[in-house]
């Protein structure tokens, strides 16, 4: 077993975790940062391709109230508003900070282009070129933590515990992935900071990393989660054919630029069955897109791979060529040829509104227990903005590793007792097999809980199919889970750790199909079937935590405040 | 998918120090599949000790998924699946591991090293 010790011990090192490892080292702190990929390439970070919001009004004069109010808005009355405020001002900050680590913002004569985005009610949005805003931010951080001589890195940590002594967060439990070695890591405040949950869909944009494992060790560690049924789904993600190297939702701007015709399985137009005008370009609201896209296919009128069509074959290929320049070479790779034939689509699990309950120095209710970025719940209410979940990892991230420091430094240390790593990991041991042939793998039962959140707690739900699903995910807990042979084959143990991530899933799915059951109303992106309209009751936010192995759920009222939209200002470069 | 395409992948198996075999494993060839998509379909249906590496799936973002793909450099997500056999072996100018896993980790991203110094 290995020791180490640090002031800040960070979970996760995506967008929120490596900002919290730079917070802490500025304020004097001591800190690792572990990856269970490798630093900066696990998670949704590097991925995202689009955009970012903040209010620095370099396109047209801007100020963060008004970001706030269309966060506020967005949210359907469910958004902790102080927490969003924060997200917005800050947000300022951090953009023109990541500007001084060369990010590399597009730019026209000195000025940041900003680009308008769906909700936004102005030019908000910076990015890089071209798609390349997830990349070059995840590069411009993995360079300022490796300057930082107060950071140890760990590439190929999986974090599976944290360890709680007379109810505070005292440190963790990792397997080093590589050697199966097993670390003791004793901290003055850890951040969870290790992502969101989309994994847990079978249609998704996530990396393999993003299955709740944040959640899971939040509830396990004693804290509180929040809002867990607002799952956003992309309307019209990529379904098929296969297609790589690009962004599963570009579609989107594709249909936003030159409109894009859905098509049902027969070639037919539908959106207009549905209450919508398509009009001519083709700019239905995302959530009736979604709505009819579900309807066609449960109706057996979707395309073969079970969504629709997008069809560009109407537009002028000098328009396509003009909009999209490098792009239609990207896709000519993937063997796609928009001139010729049809794309296929479908909503998709895109990012998570709930999360770790906090406060706004990014605390659980568990002292020394941090939480930062897509882990964290709240500040997007029911539905979130386009852009505003880059700028949540940058400005959450930042709080918790400077908050974090900040404790560490005025609490003692007292060396863990290893035994507390060899309870953590004792549980799977008796399902180790030496070379034994797979009885079932998690990998496959991973699968299968992602088919069941898709059809019964996907984008369109009912109290029968809830229920169904949560009698499932608890069999599958109780029974299934402990069932499989996992092959004792270190190094590089992946199906151990496919167990460990299993179980963290299963508990989030848990949580997410109770909260949908007790929200029985329809608001943001919980949409019940049964029960489709708002309802004021229900303006609040739902809690949830474990009390030994059962979870309880609750009511809490929205953090409410006041504020005055400020006269909008253009920055002065 | 039909029947009569399918792909036999032919794996180099082993930790660094044992002694190396080849197994093979017979899968379904989907249209525009890639050969991370036929690791995943071995790793989930009949053997979940194969070790490989990958995080991102398709957006080609991670890099993490670089083997050779039949003798040759290449990433498993974008590299299309042939019918036909398919050998996929680990990158012979980095460490092994185990079985398609290298050591591509940067020497001061690892916490045993970085402990050390
Ligand atoms: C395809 C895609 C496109 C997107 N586009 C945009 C966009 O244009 N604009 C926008 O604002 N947002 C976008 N988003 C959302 C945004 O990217 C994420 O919400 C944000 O990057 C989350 O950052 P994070 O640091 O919290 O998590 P992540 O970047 O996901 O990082 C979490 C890290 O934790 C690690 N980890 C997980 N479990 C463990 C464990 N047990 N032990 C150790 N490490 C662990 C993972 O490997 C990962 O590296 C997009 C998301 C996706 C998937
Ligand atoms: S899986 Fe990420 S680049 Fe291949």
């Amino acid at each position: 077993m290995m020791r180490v010790s640090t002031d800040v011990f960070v979970v996760g090192a995506g967008g929120a975790g490596m900002y919290a490892a730079i917070a802490a080292a500025r304020e004097g702190a001591d800190v690792i940062v572990a990856d269970k990929s490798l630093i900066s390439r696990g998670g949704a970070t590097i991925m995202a391709q689009m955009t970012v919001a903040s209010a620095v009004g370099h396109e047209e004069p801007d100020h963060w109230t008004h970001h706030l109010a269309d966060t506020i808005e967005a949210g359907h009355g469910l958004c902790n508003e102080e927490l969003s405020a924060i997200l917005c001002e800050e947000s300022v900050t951090r953009i023109h900070e990541m500007d001084e680590w060369k990010v590399g913002w597009a730019r026209v004569e000195g000025r940041m282009t900003q680009v308008h985005a769906p909700g936004h009610g102005l030019k908000r949005c910076v990015y890089v070129d071209y798609l390349n805003t997830g990349p070059a931010v995840a590069r411009a951080l993995r360079g300022e933590v490796a300057q930082r001589s107060g950071i140890r890195r760990a590439s190929g940590l999986a974090v599976i515990e944290i360890i709680v002594q007379n109810g505070e967060a005292v440190g963790a439990v990792a397997i080093d992935v590589e050697s199966g070695e097993t670390v003791l890591v004793e901290a003055g405040a850890i951040v969870l900071a290790a992502g969101g949950l989309t994994k847990l869909y079978k249609r998704n944009s996530a990396s393999i990393n993003m299955g709740g494992e944040a959640y899971a060790m939040a509830l396990r560690a004693g804290a509180e989660l929040i809002d867990m049924e607002f799952v956003q789904f992309f309307p019209i993600g990529h379904l098929a054919p296969r297609m790589v190297g690009m962004d599963p939702i570009m579609w989107d701007p594709f249909r936003y630029k030159v409109g894009g015709r859905l098509l049902n399985g027969n070639f037919e137009e539908f959106i207009h069955n549905y209450g919508a005008s398509d009009g001519g370009n083709y700019t239905a609201r995302r959530d009736v897109a979604s709505y009819a896209i579900y309807k066609e296919v449960e109706e057996g009128r979707g395309s073969p791979h079970g969504g629709v069509w997008l069809s560009f074959d109407h537009i002028d290929p000098k328009v396509m060529q003009e909009k999209f320049g490098p792009m239609i070479g990207r896709l000519a790779k993937n063997g796609i040829d928009l001139q010729k034939s049809a794309v296929e689509v479908s909503p998709i699990a895109h990012y998570h509104m709930g999360g770790i309950r906090v406060d706004t120095e990014m605390k659980t209710r568990i002292p020394g227990l941090y939480a930062a970025g897509e882990a964290v719940g709240g500040a997007n209410g029911a539905t979130r903005l386009s852009g505003n979940a880059i700028p949540e990892a940058f400005v959450f991230g930042e709080r918790a590793g400077k908050f974090g420091a900040a404790f560490a430094k005025g609490r003692s240390r007292a060396p863990l007792d290893e035994k507390s790593a060899t309870i953590v990991l004792s549980e799977p041991k008796s399902q180790l097999k030496k070379g034994a042939a797979p009885d079932g793998s998690a990998t496959a039962l991973m699968t299968e809980l992602q088919a069941l959140m898709w059809e019964k707690v996907g984008l369109f739900r009912t109290g029968e199919k809830l229920e169904q699903a949560l009698a499932r995910i608890r069999e599958m807990q109780s029974d299934d889970l402990r069932n499989i042979t996992i092959p004792d084959d270190a190094p590089f143990n992946q199906a151990l750790l496919d167990w460990y991530e299993l179980r963290a899933g299963l508990l989030c799915a848990e949580s997410v199909t109770l909260a949908a059951i007790n929200r029985t109303e329809s608001r943001g992106a919980h949409q019940r079937e049964d029960i489709p309209d708002a309802s004021p009751e229900f303006e609040r936010n739902q809690t949830i935590g474990l009390s030994g192995d059962q979870l309880v759920t609750g009511w809490a009222d929205v953090p409410r405040i006041s504020y005055t939209l400020e006269e909008k200002q253009a920055a002065v470069i | 998918m039909s029947d009569d395409l399918k792909t036999t992948l032919n794996v180099y198996r082993g930790a660094a120090g044992e002694e190396a075999h080849y197994d093979q494993f017979d899968v379904p060839h989907e249209e525009g599949a890639s050969v991370l998509d036929a690791l995943v379909w071995v790793r989930e249906n009949v053997d979940a000790s194969l070790a490989f590496r990958y995080s991102c799936v398709s957006a080609n973002a991670c890099k993490e998924c670089m083997i050779l793909v039949d003798g040759k450099v290449n990433y498993a997500c974008t590299a299309k699946l042939s019918t036909g056999t398919v050998t996929v072996e680990p990158l012979a100018k980095k460490k092994l591991i185990r079985d398609l896993v290298t050591d591509i980790v940067p020497p001061k991203e690892r916490l045993g090293s970085v402990d050390a110094e």
